[in-house]
């Protein structure tokens, strides 16, 4: 039961503009902030209102400005998940999981809202209000009365952002379970590529209200169509570049020419390499006559609590400006290897992991 | 110091009769005006919103004057209800209509400022979950601005009780019909019957004080707190 989306509205600041159909399943949805995402989710769910366009989801028209149809929210049955619950103060959670079964009976609406309480681990709470439970729990009913409506396409809007470091993996956990039974379109907002990735086999890339990827999560990864995507999607190394050969480009940023494992169609505008795929020859003898093998020198460092941050200066020594041209990401082990040895170090950019964007 | 001897103590229920009549007309009609208010933005609201808020600000004679030329015999709506077989001027209906409309705009205000303070995204969440529109007013809006709307309610009875000028010209002083409280006050004084002035006066300042003071109380014991488990 497919959701398909092609909608037009008109923001302050662009518009969003974005044609797109998800199948059953997790869809990741990702975009720097303001690129539309919540406004993206809002249109489908009905709280606002596009210019023009056309959503439908399986057999019902949810929205068709050609034909003027126009389903209330209350009739599209999407279910939503807002970033902060919004869970009803003055009702408990059994109240608020239950207005959504206003039409059953109630010893009916008991049992479906034990049901959807068992199926997001938050059985026995029936009876606490919101503002007594933890922010996980307060997740977790949120997503079982969103569950509870039996909705056809199950929208969520950064629905781990309001929570810390342990509760959200708990939660992110919950979802992965959410999304192998509920097997209708899930579309999950976020701005985290790790979270999206972990939880969605497909993503979808937005930015400035348009669709800039779309397709399966390993494809995005490796080869992003546009820096913008490569950027969303958590790089970090960017050089203009212009086509030399086939297989040869040069890379003006990092004052290169580097072979690439692509073979090259269309003129080149960029080059990028993910920070954790930088690597680092190990014998300092390396030389530079090895393929796209550089001297590099460190320029500073900042460490995480397993990998560090190093940031680089392509074929001369830094000097007081700061100025560096790659970041490399290694764990610490590897670090703990290299890191006495002199300077200049040889990074190596392996054909394989840079990957080219056209203009 | 109670009211002389041979008291009439019509006043004091007239009063209450039409503070209470006229606050319940305030509130269903001030939530209204502040839900469809809400809803809406542009430079027509800004007009619906001063014309709301009139009542609050002009001298209750020029409301009275008002009210008299739409009720009159001439007016609009008088001579509706004079068709219908129905006067309103000078009559107990005509004390709640003044001090409704004066009580209005208090009603209004607050009742939408609590309206505005509901976070709009439990309103959505209850679009999303299929509720109608009345019920997502009935079940998530009202209760959520409810104690705002209490203080409205409790604001609208105490102006609604104090009101005198609209009243005066609106309804005059019948005794036992249209004589409320204050208007019992100004005739007293005027008839220089100071015993009875002061009782009706210490009256009003009486049940206002225990409203508004109720009103503080109440509102500083019920925060958000009363949603837990008792």
């Amino acid at each position: 039961m497919p959701l398909e989306v092609h909608i037009e509205k008109r923001l302050p600041e662009f518009t969003l503009d974005v044609s797109f159909s998800a199948a059953d399943g997790p869809l990741g949805i990702l975009g720097a902030s303001g690129a539309g995402k919540t406004m993206l989710l809002r249109c489908i769910a009905g709280l606002e209102h596009p210019n023009r366009g056309r959503i439908v989801l399986g057999d019902r028209t949810l929205l068709d400005t050609e034909r003027r149809v126009r389903v209330p929210a209350r009739n599209r049955r999407v279910g939503l998940l807002f970033q902060h619950y919004a869970l009803f103060p003055h009702r408990n959670v059994g109240d608020n999981i239950g207005f959504g079964l206003h039409d059953l009976t109630g010893g009916e609406r008991e049992r479906r809202v034990r049901e959807v309480l068992e199926r997001t681990h938050a059985t026995g709470l029936e009876r606490r209000f919101p503002r007594e439970i933890s922010g996980g729990e307060q997740q977790r009913v949120a997503l079982a009365r969103a569950l509870a409506i039996e909705p056809e396409a199950l929208l969520l809007d950064e629905p781990l952002s309001a929570l810390d470091t342990h509760l959200r993996s708990q939660m992110e956990v919950q979802l992965q379970e959410t999304f192998l039974e509920y097997r209708r379109p899930s579309l999950l907002v976020t701005h985290n590529i790790e979270e999206a990735y972990r939880l969605s086999d497909r993503l979808l890339v937005l930015s400035r209200g348009r669709v800039a990827a779309l397709g399966p999560r390993e494809e995005i990864l490796r080869r992003p169509p546009s820096v913008e995507v490569a950027r969303v999607t958590g790089c970090k190394n960017f050089s203009r570049a212009r086509t030399i050969s086939e297989n040869v480009i040069e890379a003006a940023d990092w004052s290169c020419q580097l072979r690439v494992a692509q073979t090259i169609a269309r003129p080149v505008a960029h080059v990028g390499i993910r920070a954790h795929l930088i690597d680092f020859a190990e014998s300092s003898s390396g030389g530079d006559t090895e393929e796209n093998t550089f001297p590099c020198w460190l320029v500073r460092s900042s460490e995480t609590p397993f990998r560090i941050t190093l940031y680089l200066r392509l074929n001369k020594p830094p000097d007081e400006s700061g100025r560096f041209e790659l970041q490399a990401e290694v764990f610490k082990e590897k670090w703990q290897r290299f890191r006495g040895r002199p300077l200049p170090w040889h990074v190596r950019l392996s054909p394989e992991s840079l990957f080219v964007m056209p203009e | 110091m109670a009211p002389s001897a041979a008291t009439d103590w019509s006043p004091l229920w007239i009063s209450l009769e039409t503070s209470i009549t006229a606050t319940l007309i305030t509130l269903v009609a001030g939530l209204a005006a502040a839900t469809w208010r809400e809803r809406r933005t542009g430079a027509a609201t800004a007009l619906v919103d001063g014309i709301c808020l009139l009542p609050l600000v002009l001298p209750p004679t020029v409301v009275g004057f008002f009210l008299l030329l739409l009720f009159g015999r001439h007016g609009p709506l008088g001579k509706l209800l004079l068709w219908l077989g129905a006067t309103v001027v000078f009559s107990w209906p005509a004390t709640v209509i003044a001090a409704a409309v004066v009580a209005f705009p208090l009603m209004y205000l607050t009742a939408r400022a609590a309206l505005e303070q509901v976070d709009s995204r439990l309103l959505e969440a209850a679009r999303t979950l299929g509720a109608t529109e009345w019920r997502v007013f009935r079940e998530v809006a009202l209760p959520l601005a409810w104690p705002g709307v209490l203080a409205g309610t409790i604001l609208s009875f105490a102006r609604a009780l104090g009101e005198f000028g609209a009243t005066l010209m609106l309804a005059g002083n019948i005794p036992g019909r249209t004589a409320t409280i204050p208007i019992a006050i100004y005739f007293a004084v005027e008839s220089d019957d100071m015993r009875s002035a002061v009782a009706w006066c210490a009256a009003d300042i009486a049940i206002s004080l225990a409203l508004l003071s109720g009103l503080y109380y109440w509102t500083h014991a019920q925060g958000p707190a009363r949603w837990a488990r008792r």
